[in-house]
């Protein structure tokens, strides 16, 4: 039970350092930005969280001290790195004349968001205008 | 078994630690410098959780915790002034 317990956290160790090696090498491989932004955030995501089950398994089965923290740091991490990913490829867009011209109109009345000059959160007003006395 | 996996854990996220210290270098973007500096800040977490797996304590989860929060902020900070020319308005 015990060696069972040992081959599988050391399997999910090798598997979560894999993936970071592959969103580090997709990192220094690709050419593009928008390209590069898919390696990093999505494959060192899956490879963190297997390291997390990891040591989650070790203190839990091997050594009778289940804790909590890696859960904490698991959930902070899958929520922020989509975030991070958002705000880096809306800086590329904003930055980026040529692409700005390729980019399909949206529908609606709202314009991109990173391009609007004044987007309709900006227009509307945020008060009711004070009626005169 | 545990000791070997985390020996070759923590040479493989060293080489990749490598590889995003080169995309930090020579980023022809700020960008660029950006997501190096994000993925850096997941793989020191990465580097800590090994090393506290093999070193048998639960004390370095606290600055795991601490690493994600203080990458998470710099990348946010970081692509708000890019888009606002301000952090805080």
């Amino acid at each position: 039970m015990a060696g069972l317990s040992e081959l599988l956290v050391s399997s999910l160790i090798l598997i979560g350092a894999f993936f970071l090696f592959v969103g580090s090498f997709g990192l220094v491989k690709l050419s593009d930005v928008m390209r590069r932004l898919h390696a990093p955030t999505k494959s060192t995501t899956l490879g963190i969280g297997s390291l997390l089950i990891a040591s989650m398994l070790y203190f839990a089965l091997l050594r009778d001290a289940p804790s909590l923290h890696e859960l904490i740091i698991s959930v902070f991490l899958f929520l922020t790195a989509p975030i991070a990913a958002h705000m880096i490829s809306k800086a590329h867009i904003l930055r980026n004349r040529a692409l700005q011209q390729q980019l399909p109109a949206p529908p609606g009345e709202e314009g991109w968001a990173t391009l609007d000059p004044h987007g309709v959160d900006e227009a509307r007003p945020t008060e009711p205008a004070q009626p005169p006395r | 078994m545990i000791a070997t996996a985390c020996l070759v854990a923590v040479g493989v996220i060293s080489v990749s630690v490598l590889m995003n210290l080169y995309r930090l270098g020579t980023g022809p973007d700020v960008l660029d410098r950006i997501l190096a500096l994000d993925t850096l800040a997941v793989n020191a977490i990465g580097l800590i959780v090994v090393i506290g797996i093999w070193f048998d304590t639960s004390l370095y989860f606290e600055i795991a915790l601490l690493f994600a929060a203080v990458g998470f902020l710099s990348t946010v900070a970081f692509c708000k002034y890019l888009l606002r020319g301000n952090v805080i308005e």
